[in-house]
């Protein structure tokens, strides 16, 4: 199935597609360059160097040193190097919001941390967040944007506030849906610890990015070779972190244009469907959120009867995570942010991305406005 | 016609979609995940989901999860759970099909739309001359399951769909190899979905309502000993209740939920010539207040039909069953099916009072 032809994909908070600087990138070491990185000799030398050369890309985007950038797997292996390495080397709690990844939330959870309230647009209640933190407590996570709504955390804030509650603490902030529309380096500088996943950005899927500020020791998740300076062994993905750090480097040098071209487009498409369709909400106001996210609750619909109304008209969209089965989840994220059930059952997740064009929105809109028709028994 | 086929991950479903798209009809396949909690399948079934899905990636056609587990929370586990704390055994899998088989997937399959639903069930929908549709049981009479299905009325049997209700067992695995499909050997599902065959009725019960230990007394109400969870004891049950071997079988004959007693007695005490159904449902609507000489009633899954009279009230949802030779009474909760005397047709059926 070629995407770009037959569908309308409104799901780049998902995956976006890998951009073709990347491809081109990463290919080399799919064939000719093949070596380890870790050997010896002058050819694992001349990929080693690929390496280090990704890697001042990504400290320079992220806005760091470069030995403070962990190559992972992906954006839940970083979240829960942060969150558990933290734990096992310093012990400690973990606190985080509740609308949190699972990635993130379910490491909290799972190592009998505290869950703070978000208020109605998701964010952290940072009086909750005060009221949290204590000696006790080693590890703080907030994710910079939520992936399902799309609000921004205000992580200057949050730092503040863990720094005078749990000075002792780690600051950790899931920054996966980030990099296309914020700045990492006005993140970065307020955190300990900062997470990203490269298929998020324009790079391939199975490579991730941990910042870990210097001066940082997390216990490892993984026991092995001792790569990345002890932090993350495992024998590099050569061919997906140069691909990431060419992923990363455009999407930043794209982002103040791109957010200016896409807060157009998904302004559209909400307004445009909230005056078509009555008894429509938009979960997030804008102004708290990203360009690119585009989340409706729809009154009197099931998101799965819509979403399968708009696959059927190659309309990609979600509406909250999906179980192992594949089954769509209740959303915990609107459950934390306390929407009423009525509209979080019609639930609808469209984001925005680089190969999202006009046309995408026309196509949306007069696919939904006639699935929510249908749905509701109106004859439009 | 547009076809939505409800695949549980079973030989049969599999089966049924394979034949409607050799049939040429336009087919979705529909996996329902209906129990969030631990199953025997483990976490919501995964397994079965994959190889429902597998079977129409196979197929070629496009394979769907839907969440239907508040439904099935809210018409048949808490129901299930209620019941039991008030001395009634119900049948589960008969309320899943009438709450959500044949209802809230059937209209989202309408909304969505699609003109029929089909399942892997062993029953058989047959139109006659008038138009009116007939619920018949399946080819295979030892895997019939019209009894599990006996609710579909006229409106839903219109859209309904048993594509393997004419083949018998082998027929179905034949079919299954023949085309390849990885669920052809895989075993048949006996017991409910979200019940553990290691933890049981009991576990899964003992977690949600507090347990009662009750008396036992003979039918002269002597104390013959204890159980330890009313909760748990069913009419007519035999085994499990700690008596003595030697002397006449006995059985529960009563259980007075309230004042935690249960009653045994030698199977006399069982016997009755009359038993009342609630919450009738017809296969044709004309049944309200008839008569019917004689048909034949079902009482469990794979139960022997028994000949009785049946008398039905004015708005059709009680009926008195007289049975033609006394039968054991059934334990209130379990749906009785009615079938015409050629044992053949299901004419309608409800809950024993």
């Amino acid at each position: 199935m070629n995407a770009a032809d037959t569908l309308t994909y409104l799901d780049h908070a998902a995956t976006t597609p890998m951009r073709a600087e990347a491809v081109e990138a990463m290919l080399p070491f799919l064939t000719d360059r093949f070596a380890n990185p870790s050997g010896s000799h002058r050819f694992a030398r001349s990929v080693r160097q690929a390496v280090d050369e990704a890697r001042d890309v990504v400290a320079d985007v992220v806005g760091c040193s470069p030995g403070e950038v962990v190559f992972t797997g992906c954006g839940t292996e970083s979240d829960n190097a942060a969150i558990v390495g933290t734990q096992r080397r310093h012990g400690g709690v973990g606190v985080c919001s509740a609308a949190e990844h699972h990635a993130v939330l379910h490491a909290v959870e799972h190592g009998g941390g505290r869950v703070v309230n978000v208020d109605a647009a998701g964010r952290v209640d940072l009086a909750a967040l005060a009221e949290a933190l204590d000696d006790d407590v080693s590890v703080v996570s907030v994710m910079t944007v939520n992936n399902e709504v799309g609000s921004i955390n205000p992580i200057p804030d949050v730092a503040a506030i863990v720094r005078e509650h749990a000075p002792r603490a780690l600051l950790h902030t899931d920054a996966v849906q980030a990099p296309c529309w914020i700045d990492l380096r006005s993140i970065s500088r307020h955190v300990d610890l900062l997470a990203l996943s490269a298929h998020k950005f324009g790079g391939p899927k199975g490579v991730g990015v941990l910042f870990e500020r210097q001066g940082t020791v997390l216990e490892p998740l993984l026991q092995g070779g001792g790569q990345e300076r002890d932090r993350r062994s495992g024998t590099h993905n050569v061919a997906g972190i140069v691909a990431m750090a060419e992923a990363l480097r455009l999407a930043d040098i794209e982002r103040a244009d791109e957010t200016i071209r896409l807060t157009a487009l998904r302004d559209r498409l909400v307004d445009t469907l909230m005056a078509e369709l009555p008894d429509v909400i938009e979960t997030v106001p804008r102004l708290l959120k990203i360009a690119g996210s585009a989340h409706v609750c729809i009154a009197d619909v099931e998101s799965e009867a819509l979403l399968y109304l708009l696959d059927e008209a190659g309309v990609c969209a979600s509406a909250a995570s999906a179980c192992a089965s594949g089954a769509m989840e209740p959303s915990h994220v609107l459950a934390a942010m306390g929407v009423e059930k009525r509209y979080s059952l019609g639930a609808l997740r469209m984001s925005l991305g680089r190969t999202t064009t006009d046309g995408d929105v026309d196509n949306a809109i007069t696919v939904l406005v006639g699935a929510v028709r249908r749905l509701r028994g109106v004859t439009s | 016609m547009k076809v939505m086929v409800a695949m549980s991950g079973g030989v049969d479903s599999s089966v049924a979609a394979a034949l409607l798209v050799e049939q040429g009809h336009e087919v979705v396949g529909v996996t329902m995940r209906l129990w969030g909690g631990e199953s025997d399948t483990g976490c919501c079934s995964v397994s079965d989901v994959d190889d429902a899905r597998r079977v129409a990636q196979q197929l070629g056609i496009d394979h769907l999860v839907f969440n239907f587990t508040e439904d099935f929370n809210e018409h048949v586990v808490n129901p299930y759970v209620l019941a039991h704390t008030q001395g009634i055994t119900p049948n589960p899998c008969i309320e899943c099909n009438r709450h959500v088989k044949f209802a809230r997937l059937s209209e989202r399959a309408a909304l969505l739309g699609f003109d029929a639903v089909a399942t892997g069930h062993h029953a058989r929908v047959t139109a006659d001359t008038d138009g009116d549709f007939e619920l018949e049981r399946g080819a295979d009479r030892n895997k019939d399951q019209s009894y599990v299905v006996h609710m579909i009325d006229q409106a839903e049997l219109s859209r309904t769909m048993f594509p393997v209700g004419g083949m018998t067992k082998p027929q179905v695995r034949t079919h299954a190899a023949r085309l390849g499909l990885r669920t052809a050997t895989k075993p048949d599902s006996q017991d409910v979905c979200f019940i553990t065959s290691t933890g049981g009725r009991s576990t899964f019960l003992g977690t949600r309502i507090p347990f009662r230990r009750a008396t036992m007394v003979d039918t002269e109400g002597v104390e013959v000993g204890e159980v330890p969870a009313v909760e748990m004891v069913t009419l007519g049950q035999r085994r499990g209740l700690g008596l003595a071997g030697g002397g006449p079988k006995q059985f529960v004959v009563d259980i007075d939920v309230e004042h935690a007693v249960v009653t045994i007695g030698d199977e006399s005490h069982l016997r009755t010539s009359e038993q009342t159904v609630r919450n009738m449902s017809w296969v044709r609507s004309a049944a309200h207040g008839a008569s019917f000489g004689e048909v034949l009633v079902q009482c469990s899954a794979h139960g022997m039909p028994q000949r009785a009279s049946v008398s039905v009230d004015a708005d059709g949802t009680t009926a008195n069953v007289s049975w033609l030779e006394p039968q054991r009474r059934i334990a209130p909760g379990q749906s009785m099916v009615f079938y015409d005397p050629s044992d053949r047709f299901v004419l309608g059926g409800g809950i024993c009072a």
